[in-house]
Order: structure tokens, then C-alpha cells, then sequence
């Protein structure tokens, strides 16, 4: 191990931002990394960004909102959609582009990292394939923002969270009207969804 | 939330679960105190007493042990225990939301009544009548369980033609939506949370099926929904009620 005196110490004036615990904690641990080296404080930088459990909700609806994304604008356009399924898809798409925008930048206020846009591949050819898998979607959506939503540990985030989970059962309800699925398929309460559960649904669609 | 048996049970179960089991809701609480016992909250909880006005006698009490919990520091598990025992300002909003839950089925009651709608529309709104009846039934059950529950509003709309009433429907359905993303960031019980999240999207199906019904957008807010506060909408509701 490096000795106190030429060990680096640039990392005690690295600048975190936020107000996060868990910066706070990564900050102490930067001031301590200049005085007994980086390598001995990794593992508890790693420590307290695992800490933070908003970021980790937040990087989770990033890589489903990356999906739908992905979904309506890509898959969309080479399965070639028409009438009322292609002018909601589009719009369907901005929107989840918007919330891709939008967690991008709350994680980074955060003091976190965003989670890189993985590769998905879908199944089926035509609309009624898409509007069938776009229904699936948006209902896994539902029920994984309530269900990581109790998580949050910030108010504003949990306020955002809720925003834009209303607009994923607005999406599901839409698709459901326009197929004659039902509208409100877990009943009067919508199914909060487990991270396992979600997983279960929308792995087999990330390719990388 | 990581329990996948817990995620699998129906809501409506946590629902009555929360009404029934106090010691349930109080272990919970608990375990939710130690992770957010933080002054902050505490701060807000009292805000939002202040803002509501009154209390039942027997909350009052239990305000006062919420505050003196959060003093206290996040590591004194009593102190977090007898915050849990009857959250004024949880009781407020889940009276607010039982309020609203009234006033909708009662709406959907008279719409049904009015003959006005046939076929696959009156499926549509019997299905979402007897979903706002279930909302009253799930809340009423919460708040008797915390205190004192709202009494039932005397609603009173207006039922001319389809076309009127469905507008009408499209409006209350928003509002809905709105009035709970506008109290997500004030509950503090976790639970209570869950449960008023899993009903927010249910008005926001409604919501979203009566938009594209009239030929409006699904999404009227754009990508983001817009809440609405305490007073923004009880100004709306209040020529609806006699």
C-alpha cells in the first residue's frame, strides 16, 4: 500500500454534487482515497453508490423506458403500423423518449450513473403482434413503477415517478381500447410488480 | 417490495390486509421508520397538518409521537412505533381520496340509471362504476382502520344526453388522476402509498379510454401528468356536491 504522502491528492478536491447520503459518504471517501490511496477506498465508493437505493430505481425504469423507446420507434417503423395504432405509437414513442430524457437527468442529479441503452430484440411481424407486445409493455411498466415506487427515498423523485406512471396506464388503456383487450386487466387495484417479476417479463427482450 | 409472495398478492388484499391488521401495518411502519425516520419527513407530516386544519381526538395524539419520533433520530424503534399508531395526515388524504371515490360511483350510478348508454359503452361504464365502488369500499375499510372515515358527500350531476355526460366522465377521470398524483409525495405510510398508487392508475385507464373515446389524446398532459393540490380540486368538486 502507498504511504499517506504520495498517494494522490487530487481526489480530495474532487467536487460531488448533490445532496444525496450516499455522495456525501462517496466524498468522505474520496478525502480518505487521497490520503491512503484509491485502491483502498474502491470497494467503499462502490459501497455508497449501492446505498443509493433511488439510483437503482431510477437506472431500473431508465432500461424500460429505454425499451419502449426502442420499441415504438424502432420496431414500430419496420413493422409498418397504420391508422390509429400509428399515430399513437408515435406519440407513444416521444413520450417514452421524454422519460428516457428525464430519468437520464435525474440520475445524474443524483450523483449517479446512467445505465447504458442495451440492445432489444422483439418478436412479431405485423400491428397485431406490436399491439399485443405494446400492451404486455405498458401493463409491466404500470406495475413496475408502483411497485419501486414506495422505494423512493426523495419526495420530488417519487412525485416523478408518479407522473409518469400515469401516463404508462394512460398507453395500456389506449392499447387495450384499440384491440378490445381489457382496459383494466388486474381489476379495480393495479398489481404492484417486483423488480424479479418485471425481469421476468422484459429480459427475454434485451438482447446485450 | 423485494418479497415476490408480497408483490403477487393482490392489492385489494393489502388493502384490507391494511384495514384489518394493525399489527401488520405497525411492523411495517416500523421497518419503514428506520429506513426514513428523517427529520424532513417529519417536517412535511406537520406541514401538511397544518395545512388540512382539524384532526379526530384520537389522531391527535398520535401527531404528537410522529414529531417527538422524529426528534428523537431514526435509530429509537419505539419512538417509531407510536408514530405509526394513526398518521393524521395520512388519514386526511385517504378521507380526500374516499371523498372523490364517493362522488364517482355515485356519478356512475346515476349514468347507468339514465338509460342514456346501450351495448359495449354501458359494459364499459358499469365495469368502471363498480371499480370506483370497490375504491370506496378499500378506503372506507383504510380510514376506519386510522380513525374516523369521511361521510358520504350528497353528489349532484348533471345527466342530459351521451354526449354531455361522457365529457362529464372524461373530466371527472382526469381530476381523479390528477387529485392523487398530486398527494403521492405526501403519504407517509408505505403501505398507504402502494395503495393509493395502484388506484392512480386505474383512474388514469379510465381516464385515458373516456379521452380517446371523445377524440382527445390519451395524454393530454403530454409525457408527464400534471397533479393537482387539495384545493385545486375540491374548487373543481364542489358545485358537484348538494
Amino acid at each position: 500500500m502507498n504511504t499517506p504522502e504520495n498517494t494522490s491528492p487530487e481526489l480530495a478536491n474532487v467536487e460531488v454534487h448533490g445532496l444525496t447520503r450516499s455522495s456525501f459518504i462517496l466524498k468522505g471517501a474520496l478525502a480518505a482515497g487521497a490520503a491512503y490511496g484509491a485502491s483502498a477506498v474502491a470497494p467503499f465508493v462502490g459501497n455508497a453508490l449501492a446505498a443509493s437505493p433511488d439510483v437503482d430505481i431510477l437506472n431500473f425504469a431508465l432500461t424500460l423506458e429505454y425499451l419502449e423507446t426502442d420499441f415504438y420507434q424502432r420496431k414500430g417503423r419496420t413493422v409498418g403500423l397504420s391508422g390509429q395504432a400509428k399515430s399513437l405509437a408515435r406519440s407513444f414513442g416521444d413520450e417514452e423518449a421524454e422519460h428516457v430524457a428525464a430519468l437520464t437527468k435525474a440520475i445524474t442529479a443524483s450523483g449517479g450513473r446512467p445505465v447504458k441503452r442495451p440492445m432489444f430484440v422483439f418478436p412479431g411481424r405485423d400491428q397485431k403482434s406490436f399491439l399485443k407486445l405494446a400492451y404486455v409493455l405498458e401493463n409491466t411498466g404500470v406495475g413496475a413503477y408502483n411497485g419501486a415506487a414506495p422505494s423512493l427515498q426523495s419526495r420530488a423523485l417519487l412525485a416523478a415517478a408518479g407522473s409518469i406512471v400515469q401516463i404508462e396506464a394512460r398507453h395500456a388503456a389506449s392499447i387495450a381500447l384499440l384491440t378490445g383487450m381489457s382496459i383494466t386487466p388486474n381489476g379495480a387495484f393495479d398489481k404492484p410488480l417486483t423488480k424479479k417479476q418485471v425481469l421476468a417479463a422484459a429480459g427475454p427482450l434485451i438482447k446485450a | 417490495m423485494t418479497d415476490s409472495n408480497q408483490g403477487e398478492r393482490s392489492t385489494v388484499g393489502v388493502v384490507e390486509e391494511l384495514a384489518r391488521d394493525d399489527v401488520q401495518r405497525k411492523h411495517f411502519l416500523k421497518m419503514a421508520g428506520k429506513g426514513m425516520g428523517s427529520a424532513a419527513a417529519a417536517t412535511g407530516l406537520a406541514a401538511f397538518i397544518a395545512a388540512c386544519g382539524g384532526s379526530s381526538s384520537t389522531s391527535s395524539s398520535a401527531a404528537g409521537s410522529s414529531s417527538s419520533a422524529a426528534m428523537g433520530g431514526t435509530s429509537s424503534t419505539a419512538a417509531a412505533v407510536a408514530s405509526t399508531t394513526a398518521p393524521t395526515g395520512d388519514l386526511a388524504i385517504v378521507n380526500y381520496a374516499l371523498t372523490l371515490e364517493y362522488l364517482e360511483s355515485q356519478f356512475y350510478a346515476k349514468v347507468i340509471a339514465s338509460g342514456l348508454f346501450h351495448g359495449k359503452n354501458l359494459s364499459v361504464i358499469k365495469s368502471f362504476g363498480a371499480e370506483e365502488t370497490q375504491h370506496v369500499v378499500a378506503l372506507k375499510k383504510v380510514a376506519m382502520s386510522m380513525g374516523t372515515p369521511a361521510q358520504e358527500p350528497m353528489g349532484k350531476f348533471p345527466i342530459h344526453s351521451a354526449t354531455q355526460v361522457t365529457k362529464l366522465a372524461g373530466a371527472v377521470e382526469n381530476l381523479g388522476a390528477a387529485a392523487y398524483l398530486g398527494q403521492a409525495g405526501n403519504i407517509e405510510s408505505k403501505e398507504i402509498l402502494a395503495a393509493a398508487l395502484s388506484i392512480h392508475t386505474i383512474e388514469a385507464r379510465h381516464a385515458a379510454t373516456i379521452n380517446l373515446v371523445l377524440m382527445k389524446s390519451p395524454t393530454p398532459d403530454g409525457a408527464f401528468a400534471k397533479p393537482m393540490t387539495m384545493a385545486e380540486v375540491l374548487k373543481v368538486v364542489t358545485p358537484f356536491i348538494a
